[in-house]
């Protein structure tokens, strides 16, 4: 194999050497301040968030040891009876997590439902009024801005404890996050059925529903879907804070250290999460399958 | 607006029964289509409904909650923190401290297990699949949880919030970091180890060049989205404005609360739009340098 390489001479190469050499030293010298920066950041947030690598390292060990207590003793000889002592109260707890699982289900449903109508008067396609569309904006951005256990912290206490808060704040902030996902969806349609409609004399409604709808309904109830996911995550600890569910009882058991609860509860939020993740997923795959024949 | 002439209805109102026997399919879905579709609504409705009948949802008292509300919100103004500026403004340092540090660690942390979990650098069906269930499970369980977790080991403060967003955040990164690394290109990996790199080297210039832009700008999305999350983590006692947020609360300090509210509200858009400013410039300069 010949291994002959064609070299510049040295009068062409130079300037092309230096030209590189100015180039990597540009792109070096952001990479540098960056690191820099970075690491300001680093110390600075370290001194203020007082972390503490020494007390970290010492209590490494209760890190483990926390997970070893929650382990519940299985024995071979004993399973079954052991299963049931360590899930002792699962009619109670599958109780709350279904409490739990509706207060997600209804939120995201009241949030689909109000974002479905904000997103068309926050889109700029389909709204020229400014002031309007300024006003959905802004107002999908409040709802969203704030995570659902702050509006949770409120309503508790203007509607009292129980679920009814946390199906309200989880309705508050899906509609925020998905109203403005929906109008970015609603943005990038094909405009030509919405003039079709509209230069056949339909009014602002019916070019909605018969010119855009379809083209988005698919991606609408996937966003929905995935954010249904999200909520059900969300939902397990609005009970923190007193909005209903399984949240309530986990923060007790591990406030009071019945160790075994705590890890059966978690075994069965984690279990129903995993649950729900597959279904919707399997369902979105479903639909965007459809899409894919029908159009 | 006076109601505009409609010359195109008339048209096609002459032909429509012709138009209708030729084109079913576009005046009227398949039954079993509208039977499904009306199954799906009419199930969704009645769950909602008992739903609502289960959590003892009454309009009365709906509406006594909103007048409660109506009533917080009158109380509301003018926000003012009293006293309490300087705790308050220390408490959303904090809440900064935790997003930033929380981010970097796990993103820090997470890229090795992305690695690990990304089928095209470890192509080990028992590996790969081990270390997803892995993440899956800690992404199973909330921010809030883990925090409760790290209090027993570091006690109250700050520093467990910051492990808290760590944990929790290393599944998240795991995942989306190993998924950008299974979606880059084969070419340069080739390109690397046929030049006599080793796997180390076609992963540094191989594949590290690809996803880096993606990881940052993902990396850059959750401390925004941990912002949010850090002015939370004070409920359970992990520090930051979430604690006094609470107790504001608890006290009825209306006043205070629309103070603390305005902060979050601050903070959160200037670190939105900072983050999204560098976001762009970072996609924007990377692609730019390999157009």
């Amino acid at each position: 194999m010949a291994k002959t390489l064609a070299i510049l001479p040295p009068a062409q190469l130079a300037p092309l050497a230096d030209a590189y050499s100015a180039a990597m030293a540009v792109k070096r010298r952001w990479t540098i301040g960056g690191l820099v920066l970075l690491v300001v950041f680093t110390l600075l947030s370290a001194w203020a968030g007082q972390v503490d690598l020494v007390k970290f390292w010492t209590g490494l060990p209760r890190f483990a040891s926390y997970f070893y207590d929650i382990v519940p003793r299985l024995r071979f000889e004993t399973f079954a009876a052991d299963m049931v002592e360590w899930f002792w109260n699962f009619d109670g707890w599958l109780a709350l997590l279904l409490d739990t699982l509706l207060v997600a289900y209804v939120g995201t449903l009241a949030g689909v439902l109000a974002g479905f109508v904000l997103c068309f008067l926050a889109s700029a396609n389909l709204t020229k009024s400014t002031p309007v569309r300024f006003i959905a904006r802004r107002s999908l951005e409040f709802c969203r801005t704030f995570p659902e256990i702050v509006f949770a912290l409120m309503f508790v206490y203007a509607f009292g404890f129980g679920p009814m808060p946390g199906v309200l704040a989880i309705a508050i902030h899906t509609a925020g996050a998905l109203g403005k996902q929906f109008s970015e969806v609603v943005e990038n349609v094909d405009m030509h059925p919405v003039e079709g409609l509209t230069a056949s004399g339909a009014n602002y409604v019916e070019a909605i529903r018969f010119g855009v709808v379809p083209q988005v309904l698919s991606n609408f109830v996937s966003y929905s879907l995935l954010r249904f996911e999200i909520n059900v995550r969300g939902a397990t600890v609005l009970g923190f804070v007193g909005a209903g569910g399984i949240g309530k009882e986990l923060i007790s058991s591990i406030r009071q250290f019945y160790y075994a609860d705590v890890s059966a509860i978690l075994v069965i939020i984690i279990g129903t999460v995993f649950l729900i993740d597959w279904l919707t997923e399997m369902l979105r795959h479903r639909l965007l399958g459809i899409e894919g024949d029908a159009r | 607006m006076s109601e505009p002439a409609r010359p195109m209805r008339g048209l096609g109102e002459a032909d429509r029964s012709e138009l209708k026997r030729r084109y079913p399919q576009a005046f009227q879905a398949p039954i079993a289509e509208r039977w499904l579709s009306l199954a799906i609504v009419v199930g969704g409705a009645a769950l909602a409904i008992y739903t609502l009948w289960r959590f003892g949802f009454s309009p009365a008292k709906f509406i006594d909650g909103l007048d409660k509300l109506g009533i917080v919100a009158v109380l509301m103004m003018p926000p003012d923190p009293g006293s309490q500026l300087w705790n308050y403004a220390s408490a959303l340092a904090e809440t900064l401290a935790i997003a930033f540090l929380g981010t970097l660690g796990s993103a820090i942390l997470a890229l090795p297990m992305g690695m690990l979990a990304a089928n095209n650098v470890v192509a080990n069906r028992i590996v790969h699949f081990a270390s997803r269930r892995f993440l899956d499970t800690i992404r199973g369980v909330d921010t809030l949880i883990w925090a409760l977790i790290w209090i027993n080991v570091v006690g109250l403060g700050p520093f467990a919030g910051i492990l808290a967003i760590m944990t929790s955040d290393f599944g998240s990164f795991g995942k989306l970091f190993s998924e950008a690394i299974e979606a880059s290109d084969r070419k340069p990996v080739d390109g690397v180890l046929s030049a006599g790199g080793s796997r180390l080297h076609s992963f540094r210039f191989g594949i590290l060049p690809q996803v880096l832009p993606v990881l940052m700008s993902q990396v850059l999305y959750y401390f925004e989205s941990n912002t949010r999350s850090a002015t939370i983590i004070g409920i359970v006692g992990a520090g930051g404005i979430g604690l006094y947020l609470a107790n504001e609360i608890a006290q009825a300090e209306w006043q205070r609360v629309a103070f603390i509210i305005l902060m979050i509200l601050v903070t959160v858009s200037a670190i939105d739009w900072v983050s999204s400013k560098l976001r762009l410039a970072m996609i924007g300069r990377r692609s730019g340098a390999t157009a």
